[in-house]
């Protein structure tokens, strides 16, 4: 018999009990529609969580402080250090009960950009305002987010503040539009914004900036107010204006720009590398790579459930096609006297098996995908509205079709033992009568 | 003289071990000529289902060996044996053995499918059976809406659709009405007479197996030499 023959009665053999196999493939498709529907969960979410990534930083950036003393809660209390309180951070006092952590000098900035993988080190300059005005309008507090090369906002309007302009750019936070009484979003691009801000000595400045664009709130949206580097330069001159020399040139951190084309290994060297010579550097990927492992454990516990679902199913084809094969005895008893070889028997059963399996997961998988993204779709604009660009289901053809094959794969192993019985039959017993 | 379709050398089949076995053949040499019609005859239970499936390579001897066209039949394996049931054999049982739900035509074909010919070439040899059996008008219809009659020359149609050197038919008229089994009888003797299908054929129909050009007459799993047997109970008379 020909392979297309064989699939072709296959098919056709799967038809001939309509009922059961329509039961059976009602199995699998709730084994199918539940994997889909967590599969799209996850997808969903981690991309969502990869859009917000790029908001945070671009992943060729490492952030790079002294390793913390060692504080650990078992250690006990920590020793004070006069130098480290004072220096950590521009407003100068240390959060109660956080450990300190020495400054990065100006010496160390040195040392880290001589290791070898750093493209180029900058120090991470932390800029607070008091307060931001439109025009005569009310001021707001507002909270400017660190400059991290790369960095790029999710856009409402305007355009990503310059990296290289020499003027002072900003995007606003998409919540400030309406308060600083703009129409729109469009409407607040171009129009000057001033940052009010207090100096080591208790001196106030006022710093002029052009609002070149609106950021969309996100799961990064705390990150405030993304300034450009000129803006970031002058905001932090300011802010160390009549500070004692030794405090101007120390940082909270480093930024460290590498290749992340080089590979994990290469990635991994420089951060020993910069363990060795006493740094803690951590990657926007070490960030966020925390909160996908708890999302992927989830969703992966969630999958376990649907597979459990299929395996029960493919317990339903065993079921099914042990009956089909004990009604088609003569039958197969039959084709074997007529020369039909144990391997095509088996090939017949296995592949209708695969078929049931095949039509329960197009059915399973297409019911969860349109649910899926119905579902995605109403609560992105109620209960997500807030967080624009989250779509709680998200389908990768990949991941679909992967799917689908697994479902396929478990039929076919499911099929294996009504379709090895059958292939055992020995004709003469199938087609004795008296 | 040429070789024999099939012949068999002191054929011997038992089943089951020990204490249970059963000799259900016991020794048995004859041959199948090209192009003859050759009746097994013998009682319920004598033996010779299990002689016609060793004939047929279904089953393998205890004892004894089978030749197909002079050569020992055990040594086709796997797929020399499968092309040897698919292409020498055609066979019609007691019982019909259609698949209901399928159509006449799907049914015809079985064994051109199993032997791998494509798709137009199955369909033009079905009709061209089917047409033999004056069955064309149905080739469309379920198999399990014939009548009895039908039915049987419909597996007579599946049986002679690959051209078969030798149709088995076992018991073919045993399910059937006298007047719709001597039409099948002639149907048979017809395909044998002009088309030169040897044809073996199983019965405990006497008028059957007087029709054929031999006989051989199983008993208790032996042969037995019906002949010699007359001769001796026509000498005891005379004597
Ligand atoms: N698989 C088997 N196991 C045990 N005994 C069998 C088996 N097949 C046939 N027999 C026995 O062998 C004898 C011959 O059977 P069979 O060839 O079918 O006879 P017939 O076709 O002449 O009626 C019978 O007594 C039957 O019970
Ligand atoms: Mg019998």
């Amino acid at each position: 018999m020909k392979t297309a023959d064989v699939l072709g009665t296959a098919v056709g053999n799967t038809f001939r009990s309509r009922t059961r196999t329509i039961l059976t493939i009602l199995a699998i498709f709730i084994g199918g529609f539940t994997l889909t529907i967590t599969t799209g969960l996850g997808t969903g979410i981690n991309q969502y969580i990869d859009q917000t990534v790029a908001g945070i930083g671009a992943e060729d950036v490492m952030t790079v402080t002294h390793e913390q003393a060692d504080a650990g809660l078992d250690s006990g209390p920590t020793e004070y250090d006069p130098d480290a309180v004072e220096l950590n951070g521009p407003g100068g006092a240390t959060a109660p009960g956080r450990s300190a952590i020495d400054p990065i000098t100006a010496d160390d900035l040195d040392m880290i950009a001589g290791i070898d993988g750093v493209e180029s080190v900058e120090p991470s300059k932390r800029v607070s305002v008091d307060y931001a005005q439109v025009g005569d309008g009310t001021p707001y507090t507002m909270s400017v987010g660190t400059f991290v090369p790369g960095m790029e906002v999710e856009l409402a309007a305007g355009s990503q503040p310059d990296l290289d302009a020499t003027a002072n750019e900003i995007a606003i936070p998409v919540d400030y539009v309406e308060a600083f009484g703009f129409d729109s979003d469009a409407d607040a691009v171009g129009a000057t914004i001033e940052l009010g801000l207090t100096d080591a000595v208790g001196g106030t400045h006022v710093v002029d900036a052009e609002i070149v664009g609106v950021s969309e709130a996100g799961l990064a949206g705390s990150l405030g107010a993304s300034p450009n580097p000129a803006l970031t330069d002058a905001l932090y001159e300011a802010q160390q204006t009549g500070a004692p020399a030794a405090q101007a040139e120390r940082y909270g951190s480093a930024i460290v720009r590498f290749d992340p084309a080089a590979g994990d290994d290469a990635t991994q060297a420089l951060k020993d590398d910069l363990a060795d010579a006493g740094f803690a550097a951590t990657t926007v990927e070490d960030q966020i790579g925390a909160f996908k492992t708890v999302i992927d454990a989830i969703v992966l516990v969630l999958n376990a459930f649907a597979v459990i679902a299929l395996v029960a199913a493919g317990f339903g084809i065993v079921n099914t096609l042990l009956m089909s094969v004990q009604e088609r005895t003569r039958e197969i008893g039959l084709m074997k006297a007529m020369g039909m070889s144990s391997g095509k028997v088996f090939g017949l059963f296995s592949t209708e098996a695969t078929f049931i399996g095949l039509l329960g997961a197009a059915v399973g998988v297409g019911a969860g995908m349109a649910v899926g993204l119905g579902l995605g779709n109403v609560l992105a604009t109620t209960l997500f509205a807030d967080l624009p660009g989250l779509m709680l289901f998200a389908y990768e053809p990949l991941g679909v079709l992967s799917i689908v094959l697994l479902i396929m794969a478990i039929a076919f192993l499911a099929g294996t033992i009504p379709a090895a019985r059958a292939a055992r039959q020995d004709p003469i017993e199938s087609l004795r009568y008296e | 003289m040429t070789t024999p379709v099939l012949q068999v050398e002191d054929l011997r089949k038992s089943y089951g071990r020990g204490a249970t076995r059963f000799d259900a053949l016991k020794g048995v040499s004859f041959e199948v000529r090209q192009g003859e019609s050759l009746a097994i005859v013998g009682k319920s239970g004598s033996g010779k289902s299990t002689l016609m499936h060793l004939l047929a390579l279904l089953d393998r001897p205890t004892e004894g060996r089978v030749l197909l066209h002079g050569e020992p039949a055990e040594r086709l394996q796997g797929a020399a044996l499968n092309r040897a049931r698919n292409k020498t054999f055609g066979f019609v049982f007691q019982q019909f053995f259609l698949t209901p739900g399928q159509s006449v035509l799907e049914n015809v074909i079985l064994p051109l499918k199993i032997a791998g010919v494509g798709r137009a070439e199955r369909k033009r040899r079905g009709m061209a059976a089917l047409a033999q059996l004056d069955l064309a008008d149905k080739a469309k219809n379920k198999a399990s809406d014939l009548s009895g009659g039908q039915k049987q020359r419909v597996v007579i149609a599946r049986a002679l659709v690959n051209d078969p050197a030798l149709i088995f038919a076992d018991e073919p008229t045993g399910n059937l009405d006298s007047a719709t089994g001597s039409s099948v009888e002639e149907i048979l003797f017809r395909l044998n007479r002009e088309q030169g299908i040897t044809l073996v054929v199983v019965t405990h129909d006497e008028d059957l197996a007087a029709r054929c050009d031999r006989r051989i007459t199983v008993r208790d799993g032996l042969l037995v030499d019906v002949d010699a047997e007359a001769d001796a109970e026509l000498g005891e008379a005379a004597a």
